[in-house]
């Protein structure tokens, strides 16, 4: 009979509205991150370095890239004969059918999948952060602690300690109390979203809270748990650890990556990161380039000036071109003679000659400020920029663009073009 | 496809100086991010050939490391696939390969077993495209017996480690020369052949009865009187890296845009095995011109006119010129290199000069310790 000691569900279903038009048409975990990766590639890794070799993929909002990423688990070593990794769309059922709605609800509808492997331990995570964390070891405070449940935390500065779920300890660690998103924070131990469960305790609530209406772990698995007195424990967890939820939390865990020694280093040997990428030539500089302070993927070629940025793979910058403190995905060409400046630029963009990104003061963007600002500019994947046009901060594009959709052939901080996907 | 591809990459040759001292040719890496043999796997790949043997003998630990799995060639197949034969000792026979067709009547049941009425022959060293259905038109249309690709070299050039060929207005073969003092003529055999499997199989049981061993001696410039051995043009970009002085060129070639636009962005593209390493790293000091650089690279210092393979690390105020840097190379700072061809794994002390010159390329070959960053 099968038998897998922990086996890991990976949530990534959600749509990451807070990245604005960089999630219009993918899933938050497949977008790019930091020159050739996808943000799902961390997690993923994680699981392999710690010899988690059984992964359910739980995918529901845009999962076609997501899909083809993953494939059947290749580059990550997780095309297992038995295991492996498998992506869990919800699907249709006898009885009542639907969505996923909310995290524990996804779980709960495939328990079968997990019964499948027969586990002791299950490890619950989210495809939106970047971090390298080995999970045996969280594992190994599981079982010594003799928990049901055990929690990966981290401290965070009081301040920020309202934007997280808030976990108060005894001295050994066992949870006592939690907050969800307090206003007056007792402590300073964030829930990073990653759990570990014994299996017949999850199994147990899931099917107790199964009417539960958008059943969360966070907000009634986990205060469920407690309440039967089961033993849960705050593991906590002190390396690097980003929450790229935000364009501002995005870009700079990106630039983050290109400090002389990155505090999260993806050139170490040891805990390497993986990901599906194809056989690639290597990128070239010309004669003219000049590249300072950035990271670049295969196969990119640099004609232009690269400077503070974090470039992908098979991008292509034109001659006299300027790029600074910006980001720019797989595919994307930049025509000769543009400057851009604080601009996240998404995959397969044109970008025309002599274009100006990034320029004037900032001002609130008019769509939502709250997704749109810290002065960068956001454009789409697929989108094109018509040649000699300029772009103010704050601002979002989407879309196939032309000259008419800026007036002057100026589009002022703070705008929007959304002509394509879907917009919150 | 109705034929099956053979590579030959067993070769040696003591033009590639300390280069081969630890990798077979068809291992060398070319253009950063690839091996030679990549370019002929990727050729049999998207010829829809399904079935290939990798015939290897000298020092294959590189290339048999980097056939591990024959999925980056879409050869990971149920029908078909990858097959890599190294010589063994059998009841029957007790010796290396003796040559090339040695090698391919050593594992004479590999033809047998197959089906295909056809086999394309191919080297590991040759760095080309080429879709080899149009051979087997030709081949057939011709109703050749074996079928040579040959390249028109420019007037002058020398020819003397290759096969020179001569042939008749109807490209029928006439004249074959191996590695001849005096060439008399500039076109040469590129070393990939279309032949009848049935054919083959016949000609290489004969050649092992008479004790012969050598593809080109034994049957090309043998029966080119008795056989209809026809020579097809490749008219197309081809360069043989069995030396030192053409892998230094093959690779710089790559620094020409045309070169670069027909291997990196026409279809089909070229396989290789994938590593998993981050994006190259360009730190502060850095200035990189008219360079390749690969995945894994950190760069501080200044590179001109030269060639990155995988993980290389240039140290704080380096300048390599015109140079080749192949893979997992450390240079420490202050380091000046031009002209030269750093071996792979190097370690390089900070503060030493290593200069070449353009006639005469140095390899560098420094094992000092390293330390682990």
């Amino acid at each position: 009979m099968i038998k897998k000691e922990m086996i890991a569900m990976l949530l990534a279903g959600g749509q990451g509205s807070r990245l604005g038009v960089l999630t219009s048409k993918v899933a938050k975990p497949a977008v790019a991150f930091g020159g050739k990766y996808r943000i799902i590639d961390f997690p993923l890794s994680n699981c392999i370095n710690s010899g988690v070799d059984t992964v359910g993929v739980l995918t529901q909002y845009q999962p076609l890239r997501l899909n083809a990423h993953i494939g059947i688990g290749i580059p990550w070593d997780l095309d297992r004969n038995i295991g492996g990794v498998t992506v869990l769309p919800p699907y249709e059922k006898s009885g009542n059918s639907e969505w996923y709605t909310g995290t524990a609800n996804a779980i709960y509808q495939n328990l079968d999948y997990m019964e499948a492997y027969n586990p002791e331990y299950v490890l619950i995570l989210s495809g939106d952060h970047i971090y390298k964390m080995d999970y045996e070891v969280m594992l190994d405070f599981h079982k010594s602690n003799n928990a049901d449940v055990t929690i990966a935390t981290m401290p965070v500065p009081y301040e920020e300690a309202s934007r997280f779920g808030i976990m108060l300890t005894d001295d050994e660690n066992r949870i006592v109390d939690f907050q969800e998103k307090p206003e007056h924070p007792k402590g300073n131990l964030a829930s990073m979203g990653i759990y570990i469960f014994s299996w017949k305790v999850l199994k147990e609530a899931l099917i107790k809270k199964s009417d539960q209406s958008n059943c969360d772990f966070g907000k009634h698995i986990i205060p469920y748990c407690h309440s039967q007195g089961n033993r849960l424990f705050a593991y906590e967890y002190n390396g690097y650890w980003k929450d790229v939820g935000t364009l501002s939390s995005y870009w700079e865990a990106n630039m983050e990556l290109i400090n002389i020694i990155p505090i999260f280093n993806l050139y170490e040997e040891f805990w390497r990161i993986y990901t599906k990428s194809d056989a690639l030539p290597p990128q070239y500089i010309s004669e003219y380039a000049r590249v300072d302070r950035s990271i670049i993927g295969e196969g990119s070629d640099i004609y232009g000036e690269v400077y503070n940025s974090v470039i992908g793979v098979g991008v292509t910058i034109g001659e006299g071109a300027v790029i600074r403190d910006s980001i720019i995905m797989k595919d994307t060409k930049i025509g000769n003679g543009s400057h851009i400046d604080r601009a996240i630029i998404a995959e397969n963009v044109q970008i025309g000659e002599n274009v100006e990104i990034g320029f004037g003061d900032e001002v609130p963007n008019k769509l939502d400020s709250k997704i749109y600002n810290g002065g960068l500019a956001t454009i789409g994947e697929y989108s094109v920029i018509p040649s000699n046009v300029k772009i103010g901060k704050n601002t979002a594009i989407s879309g196939i663009t032309n000259t008419g959709d800026y007036p002057n052939g100026v589009l002022g901080s703070g705008e929007y073009i959304i002509k394509a996907g879907d917009v919150e | 496809m109705r034929a099956i591809g053979i590579i030959l990459a067993g070769g040696n040759n003591n033009k590639m100086k300390e280069l081969s001292n630890k990798r077979a040719i068809s291992a060398m890496p070319i253009a950063g991010s690839y091996r030679s043999i990549d370019f002929s796997l990727s050729n049999m790949s998207n010829s829809h050939i399904q079935k290939v043997a990798v015939l290897t003998q000298y020092n294959a630990l590189s290339l048999n490391e980097h056939l591990s799995s024959s999925k980056w060639w879409d050869f990971g197949r149920k029908q078909g696939g990858l097959y890599v034969f190294t010589p063994s000792i059998t009841a029957d026979n007790g010796f290396w390969y003796q040559g090339t067709a040695d090698a391919i009547y050593q594992n004479i049941s590999f033809l047998k077993n197959s089906h295909e009425p056809y086999v394309v022959i191919a080297s590991g060293d040759g760095i080309y495209k080429l879709d080899y259905n149009k051979v087997l038109e030709y081949h057939i249309e011709k109703k050749a017996d074996i079928t040579v690709v040959y390249k028109e070299f420019p007037e002058g050039a020398d020819v003397s480690r290759f096969g020179c060929i001569k042939m008749n207005e109807d490209s029928r073969i006439t004249e074959f020369e191996e590695k001849p003092l005096v060439a008399t003529s500039n076109t040469v055999s590129t070393g990939i052949y279309v032949i009848r499997r049935r054919l083959l199989i016949e000609l290489i049981e004969k050649c092992e009865s008479e004790d012969r061993y050598d593809i080109v001696n034994d049957i090309l410039v043998r029966y080119k009187n008795i056989k209809r051995i026809y020579g097809y043009k490749l008219p197309t970009y081809w360069s043989n890296i069995a030396t030192v002085e053409s892998y230094f060129k093959t690779n710089m070639d790559f620094l020409k845009p045309s070169v670069r636009d027909y291997f990196f962005k026409q279809y089909p593209d070229v396989y290789s095995k994938v590593d998993d390493l981050p994006p190259a790293k360009y730190n502060p000091g850095s200035a990189v011109k008219n360079s390749l650089v690969s995945s894994g690279c950190i760069i501080n210092g200044v590179v001109e006119n030269s060639v990155l393979f995988k993980k290389a690390y240039i140290g704080n105020n380096c300048t390599i010129k015109n140079s080749i840097i192949l893979n997992n190379v450390y240079i420490g700072d202050n380091t000046y290199i031009e002209n030269c061809i750093v071996e792979s794994h190097d370690t390089i002390r900070a503060n030493t000069t290593h200069v070449g010159s353009n006639g005469e390329i140095k390899i560098v070959l420094e094992r000092n310790e390293r330390f682990n960053l």
